[in-house]
């Protein structure tokens, strides 16, 4: 038995969150005015506060197995954490400029990151939908912030419908787990799954179901159909949330269910990852050629990318969960320093979105446009930036499995990838025009460094990053 | 383990990139930026070449093996490391690579646009170009390879001629598109032998089967960059788009390191796979000599006809390096630094006229021998070395290739000399239109002779030219013993059953 002060101890990040989260939504609602600009900056100092006691939490397992912690769940934990501070100080200013400055958001985010963190930290697929669920309603709101225009709202209707529609999936894969296996323990599962044999038909169906309702989480191909239209619809720091943490949620969700209750299955659903991952690059390379538009660009970019970071998953392996936590970790980086270039695309007091409108950026603003271009060539995966190496590490975590054709398809459309990236740089170093954008905030201007620092300096201090994976990836295949 | 008793490998390879963030941090008033920004480089440059001085004096020729090497742990849990060092053929490049910079830079003085962004990615080109050529780890071998791209595709794009963006995006396409197949190449390896390390690498035999698709994928990689014909497409759109300077640096740095790749990776590492594709190879050497030649022929635009002169060199350089031969390797090392040479001039040359506002179309050109008489007379030198003259640099290294193909094949090495009449043909056409032709335009009378910058570009190089030509041997002394070892090797890889080079490694 436990005793309480460490189970205490041990939630201290969820508890912060959620009573945080609370607390500021009273002091919100008790304002006379609108506390947006406060809201927000407590949010980011509680999202720090939570990261510092993640730091602290020794690795466990609570409540019958219901919520755990791991070196693994840390480190998809801290990176939740990065990504939706980002989000949150891109907020800052974008926000109040569109007339959106509503003290609810900071909140609504807190909260759909204590759902994230309970994902992570799922040890049964009960744990797993409530944490799912919260985030989900949470993001629901966040994507119609905008309410009084068409675009935002159309992105969360369509985000909820179909949302719902994965949820509906995912719990009835569930109960048919649960129906033929006979309980929802992960552990136990495991156990109950031991050999192919011991698992009917029942139990393969009801994993093909969970793993739909994940895969439309992770704006997986052919489950992406929600992610241009809510990328574009969605106001842009609700976007670069969208395009961070949640893909982090849903990636780790996916690596410690398809590994741990469902690992010995891996015969069974290795192809449909590679299934996946295919379609996802594939879809990702070839639909983003012809946008204009760079969230939509970001969008197609996004679903590319989770089927590189699908690779390392289909290895099934330790050195493929590594690849795929590397991946993230990069992934997230590079995502929200390119959202905090495309926020700083704003002209007049407007906001641009085309492509073409960053035409002669490296004139006016080199320092902006070198940014965007280290961001958009990592993308792409050009070495030294740090692209490349998440590229490398689930490459060879699919060769060293086997999947030598995964590789050369991925390796393929990242060369058609490529071209796209190179476009944007195109367009601002070697297009004539005259942007004008408008000054930039210091938050956005702060995580854009941020973001294009840590992509270009990464090749010279890797060891702590691809330590912590390597540990992660440790605790999580035991 | 170190003779110089400091990190002299990491120094000349960082050192421009100190440079380069130097010059970053330049601020004020546009025309002292600029100013600051090409001395900033210039001096870095010239700091480098002294490096690589220091750095050939104190290497040590009788050994085959790699010196001055500097190792440490990069990437943890993976077993990549930082790992440099040089034998004879890598330090020759390095120190062509930071003689021509400097050349570069001060060619690149009548740039006006952004001086500062232009100096910057010079000097990271130079610091991806040595750390290639310095790398004795694969992985960091690959991402200072694919690096160089980046810096190049800005130098053409921004500061490139009126196609520019159509050649830089066909430039950068085709280089990665060769070289992510190089990835899966390196990947495959890494799992053969369980690491990057290039010299443990270079001792991992590799099924015979296997070698001949990592031999597809070098060969996508390393011709494209060496621009093999047929990959060589994109090469006459980015020689002659980009500014002078990267020109210079293209034909003269960066399409070495395509051969350089076959002389570090291919040859010693797929040894069976190589000696398969001997016929292959020397078919596309063949054909890059004579039909490139004639291509060259037919060119009445000078840069384009000097950017196909080096494709037809390249293929001399294959032909030298697939002979498996001491002298045909030796001979390709030494056509790699006559050519890096010799194309530097020519090109400089033909800078210089579009620096006087000159057109560069052959047939408005004409009887600058009598107007400009010092210009004429280098640029009869390089012309000349590009022929292989007896007396000039281009001479020994084709001379040699020919020798080595002769010992493998009486027709390769036919075919490739009546190659060169074809190099002396269309070099003495450009002399003709260029020098002697009797065309009269006003513009042409008003063109002065060299100035003091031009002069201090080309006689050094000149200088080379001669050098290389009179007294080969200061440069052969270098690679002889890493070559006669590789040659060495790689016939006892032949000769060696398969199965029992796997029991006896």
């Amino acid at each position: 038995m436990i005793p309480a002060s460490t189970i205490f101890q041990i939630l201290i990040p969820e508890f912060v969150l959620g009573i945080g989260g609370m607390a500021l939504l009273i002091f919100g609602v008790l304002s006379k005015e609108n506390k947006f600009t406060a809201c927000i900056t407590g949010a980011v100092l509680l999202l720090l506060v939570t990261a510092a006691f993640v730091f602290a939490t020794p690795a466990s397992v609570l409540f019958g197995g219901l919520f755990q912690t791991s070196d693994f769940t840390r480190y998809a934990d801290l990176l939740i954490l990065l990504g939706a501070a980002a989000a949150l100080i891109l907020a800052i200013d974008y926000n109040q400029r569109q007339d959106i400055a509503r003290f609810e958001y900071p909140v609504l985010v807190l909260f759909a990151t204590l759902g994230m963190l309970v994902m992570v930290s799922a040890g049964d697929l009960m744990t797993l939908y409530l944490g799912l669920e919260l985030q989900s309603l949470s993001l629901y709101i966040c994507a119609a912030l905008a309410r009084d225009e068409l675009r935002s709202t159309e992105a969360g209707l369509k985000y909820f419908v179909l949302g719902a529609l994965a949820s509906g999936l995912l719990v009835y894969g569930i109960s048919l787990v649960y129906g033929f296996g006979g309980t929802t323990n992960f552990a136990a599962l495991a156990q109950v799954l031991i050999s192919s044999q011991a698992a009917g038909y029942g139990t393969v169906i009801g994993l093909v179901f969970v793993l739909v309702g994940l895969a439309f989480k992770l704006s997986a191909a052919p489950f992406h159909m929600w992610t241009p239209d809510v990328y574009e619809g969605a106001p842009t720091p609700v976007t670069a949330l969208f395009g961070t943490a949640p893909k982090v949620a849903a990636m780790a969700l996916l690596l410690s269910v398809m590994l741990g209750p469902f690992g010995h299955l891996l015969s069974q659903w290795q192809m449909l990852i590679e299934i996946l991952s295919v379609v996802s690059m594939l879809l990702g390379a070839l639909a983003a050629i012809g946008q204009t538009n760079i969230k939509r660009l970001m969008a197609y970019s996004s679903i590319g990318h989770m089927g590189y970071a699908l690779i390392g998953l289909a290895a099934g392996t330790q050195a493929g969960v590594q690849a795929t936590l590397v991946y993230l970790a990069i992934y997230v980086v590079m995502s929200f320093g390119t959202f905090a270039c495309i926020i700083a695309m704003r002209r007049q007091g407007a906001q641009v979105e085309t492509i073409a409108d960053l035409a002669g950026l490296s004139t006016q603003r080199p320092g902006y446009a070198l940014a965007l271009a280290v961001l958009m060539w990592s993308m792409a995966g050009i070495p030294p930036l740090s692209g490349f190496f998440g590229k490398l590490y689930v490459f060879s975590a699919a060769i060293n499995a086997g999947l030598t054709t995964l590789a050369v398809i991925g390796v393929l459309t990242s060369v058609v990838g490529a071209f796209y990236y190179l476009r944007v740089v195109k367009v601002m170093y070697f297009d004539a025009g005259n942007p004008n954008f408008d000054k930039t905030a210091g938050g956005v201007r702060f995580v854009m460094a941020v973001g294009a620092i840590a992509t270009a300096l990464l090749v010279f201090i890797p060891g702590p990053l691809i330590a912590a994976a390597q540990a992660a990836a440790r605790a999580l295949m035991g | 383990m170190n003779a110089a008793g400091f990190p002299i490998l990491s120094l000349i390879t960082f050192l421009p990139l100190a440079g380069a963030v130097l010059i970053a941090t330049l601020s004020g008033a546009e025309a002292a930026v600029a100013r600051n920004a090409r001395w900033i480089a210039l001096w870095t440059s010239l700091i480098v070449l002294a490096l690589g001085i220091y750095l050939w004096i104190s290497f040590d020729p009788s050994q085959a093996g790699f010196q001055f090497v500097e190792d440490h742990a990069w990437f943890t849990g993976v077993a990549v490391q930082y790992h440099l060092g040089v034998d004879g053929i890598s330090l020759l490049l390095i120190l062509l690579t930071v003689f021509l910079t400097p050349i570069a830079i001060l060619s690149s003085w009548p740039i006006t646009t952004r001086v500062k962004e232009f100096m910057i990615a010079f000097l990271l080109l130079e610091t991806m170009t040595v750390g290639m050529f310095a790398a004795l780890d694969f992985v960091l071998f690959y991402i200072f390879f694919e690096a160089v791209l980046l810096p190049m595709y800005l130098i053409i794009g921004v500061w490139g001629g009126p196609r520019r963006i159509f050649a830089a995006v066909k430039f950068f396409l085709f280089t990665l598109a060769g070289s992510v197949l190089m990835l899966l190449a390196l990947v495959w390896m890494w799992r053969n032998a369980g690491t990057t390390d290039i010299p443990t690498l270079l001792h991992t035999p590799i099924p015979p089967n296997v070698q001949i698709w990592l031999f597809v994928a070098f060969l996508a990689s390393f011709g494209v960059k060496a621009a093999v014909w047929p990959l060589h497409t994109w090469l006459p759109d980015a020689y002659g788009e980009a500014p002078l300077p990267g020109t210079i640096m293209l034909a003269a740095v960066l399409s070495k390191m395509g051969a350089y790749g076959f002389l570090r990776f291919t040859v010693p590492m797929l040894p069976q796979a190589s000696a398969a594709a001997e016929p292959l190879m020397f078919t596309l050497g063949v054909v890059a000599v004579i039909y490139v030649s004639l291509v060259a022929l037919a060119q009445t635009d000078m840069k384009r006809l000097i950017a196909y002169s080096s494709v037809a060199h390249m293929g001399i350089i294959i032909i030298g390096i697939f002979t498996f031969t001491v002298e045909g390797i030796e001979g390709a090392l030494f056509q790699m630094l006559s050519h890096g040479i010799v194309i530097a001039g020519l090109f400089i040359c033909s800078g210089i006229l579009l620096a006087r506002g000159e057109t560069l179309v052959l047939g408005r050109l004409g009887g600058l021998a009598a107007r400009m008489p010092a210009y004429a007379i280098l640029l009869m030198l390089f012309a000349l070395g590009s022929m292989g003259l007896p007396g000039t640099s281009g001479f020994v290294g084709e001379i040699l290739v020919l020798v080595g193909a002769l010992q493998v094949n009486f027709w390769v090495s036919l075919l490739a000399a009546t190659g060169m009449v074809l190099g002396a043909a269309y070099m003495l056409v450009m002399l003709r239109a260029v020098l002697f032709d009797k065309t009269t335009r006003p513009e042409l009378d008003r063109l002065k002779d060299l100035r003091p910058a031009e002069w201090a570009m080309l006689v050094p190089l000149a200088v080379m030219v001669m050098w290389l030509g009179i007294y080969p041997s200061s440069f052969t002394h270098v690679f002889d013993a890493p070559v006669t070892a590789m040659v060495q090797s790689h016939v006892a890889a032949l000769a060696q059953p398969v199965a029992l080079a796997m029991v006896t490694k």
